[in-house]
């Protein structure tokens, strides 16, 4: 047992938070404001190499395990949450599924683009009535010739009007469940592909989200991931690990709350009931960041991950958003002003415990794999 | 990075995992109803090698590895909290010996110890002097050789039946903290008296005992450290038998979890098995979240004690105090799984909840982890 980072793995994060405290950090305040797309952060990311951290050296990408990926978004998320929330969909669900699912020519053609940065990944399967319920979705992608047509709507769709390629789910086959979805990557330039609306969110407002439109849309057959019918079991695989990605977001929330907190009772006087408020959060965030280390060792080594990485979105979101909230409250009134850390921390932390299945659905998974194998 | 444990330590996990499954379940109860001390698995231990898990093998031992205790102690603490301290308290007992003893101390101390020949406790806290562990009264004096000890010690687990005693005394009151010194009482040339018992919520099978000091005679050669150094040497250990502590909790955690996930699958109530019950999954992920988020940082703490990290200090406290937070939750949470039979000394775990709370209070109650921690972090 060591459960100290590798050397390699520390120079990596020293690396990332030079970026994440030299560029994407003084943007955090504004880009939330404005409601915009952090365009100089992602560019900064893309220049260090940031977009392909997991993709392999081969097809363009760093080459980098499943912690190395989970440093990476802790650092980005502890400096602006909008920032680490476009570049994880892009490098986990947006593009792991071409690497773990594509056939040689896939990978090819498309990781190294993604990898640059030039295209940025998404991942489309949430559908207005079917969210939890992922096995229920409707859009439909129908056979025709070489190409497949898709029709239907997609919604809560990140990186949404700034995507290059969109991995989207859609129904096949007969069966109306799991069984009758399939996989494709869709370029985001396919004649009758829009965007709908694109939502106004309480946080991550640099982060754009919204509905993925979906009109007679022809895909080559070459574009369908995995075979036909096994769609779901790709969404499936991509979340496992995207939930990963997603503790390492709560790790970098949940730090930066630490840390301004830590700061506030530094410049008063010592009070014990802030100091002991204090010493929950770290213990909390430390508890949390160990068990989303040990998902993404579990990845990065080929072990079976799915119950600790669903007990490290469980446990690493509901401590960023406790700890969001907690941090807010010793700021008090200043805290919850437009434009204070605490106050924003607490708006992007609650998204975490909804997206990349929520909390309730990584219950059920936990509790799925207790009743199973235990 | 490596999370999981070495061939040999699960050699070892194995093994004791086997005994306790064997030897120490089937005797749980019955320890805790008579409240009486297990003799029979305190030898069982000996014979097995498993006391010498804290001792490194030049002092007769077998690891000294803070991993390996704490993976011993959350092992022996899922069937029983009472047999879990056997382990726990020889490792605490000898810590001050391995921390600040001399290496002819060392030779001489522990192999006894490591071989299970005599029991190891440490002596701290007085009924005056708790958290303030620097306001105690025993006081020692020197008189050419040797000193002599007079006060009394409270709370001492194994006090009454150890034969290796570490007894923290002033040696220069005026000093406050820094005129304590530590010692190692040897039961047969410096005998001390163990006149009370108390009566407890749980580890009942566990003696704890007041300690009272008569003018005992000890000699200066058992003197650990310098005059003054006491009070850093117990601190020393407290850090180093914390992780101990959040790993006994994590075992009674994961002793009444099982227990209470197997009896939601065969209760069966409106025609299905509990377990059915999306409000009883839900509960159980729960728990097994905060269990598992707890192992991580006790093995942490550890694998920190074990490269003696600067920040172990704080990373102890952090587990100590999150992993006995999470079993007096998960406990209580187990009991209600159970309902009714919960409540019931016939289920093994309302016992478990019983002696969970005392890992909340032990080692430093979790206000003190909380104090300890902050003085880390704002530093």
């Amino acid at each position: 047992m060591d459960l100290d980072l590798e050397p390699h793995h520390e120079v990596f994060r020293a690396s990332v938070r030079e970026i994440a405290q030299g560029v994407v950090e003084p943007l955090a305040a504004e880009v939330d404001r404005d409601h915009r797309f952090p365009v100089e952060a992602v560019e900064a990311a893309r220049e260090a190499g940031l977009m392909g951290v997991l993709i392999p050296k081969e097809y363009g990408g760093a080459g980098l395990d499943a912690l190395a990926f989970t440093l990476c978004i802790e650092e980005l998320a502890q400096a602006c949450a909008s920032t680490a929330v476009i570049i994880d969909v892009h490098t986990s669900v947006g593009s792991e599924p071409i690497l773990l699912f594509g056939t040689e020519e896939q990978k090819r053609q498309w990781l190294p683009r993604l990898a640059s940065g030039e295209l940025l990944g998404a991942f489309a399967l949430t559908e207005p009535a079917s969210g939890s319920d992922a096995a229920s979705l409707k859009t439909s992608a129908r056979r025709s010739g070489a190409d497949y047509v898709l029709n239907g709507t997609k919604v809560f769709i990140t990186n949404i009007g700034h995507a290059g390629v969109y991995i989207v789910f859609a129904r096949t086959g007969a069966d109306d469940r799991a069984a009758g979805v399939s996989a494709f990557i869709v370029p985001a330039d396919s004649p009758g592909l829009r965007v709908g609306q694109v939502f106004k969110k309480m946080g991550l407002n640099g982060s754009p989200t919204g509905e993925l439109v979906l009109e007679d849309v022809v895909v080559p057959a070459a574009n369908r991931l995995a075979a036909e019918g096994k769609g779901f079991t790709v969404a499936m695989r991509a979340l496992d690990s995207g939930r990963i990605g997603i503790s390492g977001q709560a790790l970098g929330i949940g730090q930066a709350a630490v840390d301004q907190s830590r700061q506030l009772l530094a410049s008063q006087p010592r009070r014990q009931g802030d100091d002991f408020t204090l010493a929950e959060m770290a213990t909390r965030l430390e508890s949390a960041r160990l068990l989303a280390y040990e998902a993404a060792w579990l990845c990065a080594n080929k072990r079976p991950f799915t119950r600790i990485a669903s007990m490290a979105k469980l446990h690493s979101t509901d401590t960023a958003m406790d700890l969001a909230l907690t941090a807010l409250q010793l700021a008090g009134e200043e805290g919850t002003i437009a434009g204070s850390p605490f106050e924003r921390h607490m708006r992007d932390a609650k998204a975490l415990q909804i997206y990349e299945g929520s909390n309730q659905v990584q219950r059920v998974v936990i509790s799925r794999e207790l009743l199973n194998t235990r | 990075m490596n999370f999981e444990f070495s061939a040999e330590q699960l050699a070892i996990r194995d093994t004791i995992r086997e005994l306790v499954q064997d030897r120490v379940a089937p005797r749980a109860a019955e320890i805790d109803e008579k409240a009486e001390y297990p003799k029979d698995i305190e030898k069982l231990f000996a014979e097995n090698g498993i006391l010498g898990i804290p001792f490194p093998e030049e002092y007769g031992g077998i690891s000294g590895s803070s991993v390996s205790i704490c993976m011993g102690i959350e092992e022996i603490a899922k069937a029983c909290t009472t047999s879990s301290l056997i382990l726990a308290v020889q490792a605490l007992g000898s810590y001050p010996i391995l921390v600040a003893g001399s290496e002819e101390q060392k030779k001489r101390l522990c192999p006894p110890l490591a071989a299970g020949e005599k029991v190891a406790a440490y002596a701290l806290s007085e009924s005056g002097s708790g958290s303030d562990a620097a306001a105690m009264k025993t006081r020692a004096k020197r008189y050419g050789d040797e000193y002599v000890l007079n006060g009394g010690k409270q709370f001492i687990t194994h006090g009454s039946i150890a034969d290796t005693l570490v007894v923290f005394a002033q040696t220069d009151p005026d000093a406050n903290h820094r005129g304590i010194s530590a010692f190692v009482l040897e039961r047969e040339k410096s005998p001390w008296q163990a006149p009370k018992l108390e009566h407890k919520l749980g580890i009942r099978g566990s003696p704890t005992a007041q300690l009272v000091f008569e003018d005992v005679k000890v000699p200066a050669a058992n003197r650990l450290g310098e005059e003054g150094a006491g009070f850093k040497i117990a601190l020393a250990v407290l850090d180093r038998s914390r992780p101990g502590i959040g790993a006994q909790a994590l075992g009674i955690a994961e002793g009444a979890f099982d227990y209470a996930l197997n009896y939601t699958r065969e209760r069966q109530q409106f025609g299905q098995p509990i377990s059915s019950f999306q409000g009883m999954q839900f509960m159980f992920a729960d728990m097994a979240t905060q269990i598992e988020a707890a192992r991580t940082l006790v093995y942490r703490a550890a694998t920190k004690v074990d490269a003696k990290a600067p920040d172990l200090t704080k990373v102890a406290a952090m587990a100590k105090l999150f992993a006995s937070d999470m079993a007096m939750k998960v406990t209580t949470d187990c009991v209600q799984a159970l309902g009714g039979y919960g409540y019931i000394s016939d289920y093994p775990v309302e016992r478990m909840m019983r002696d969970a709370k005392i890992t909340q209070i032990y080692e430093g109650t979790n206000q003190i982890q909380k104090v300890v921690i902050a003085r880390a972090l704002l530093k």
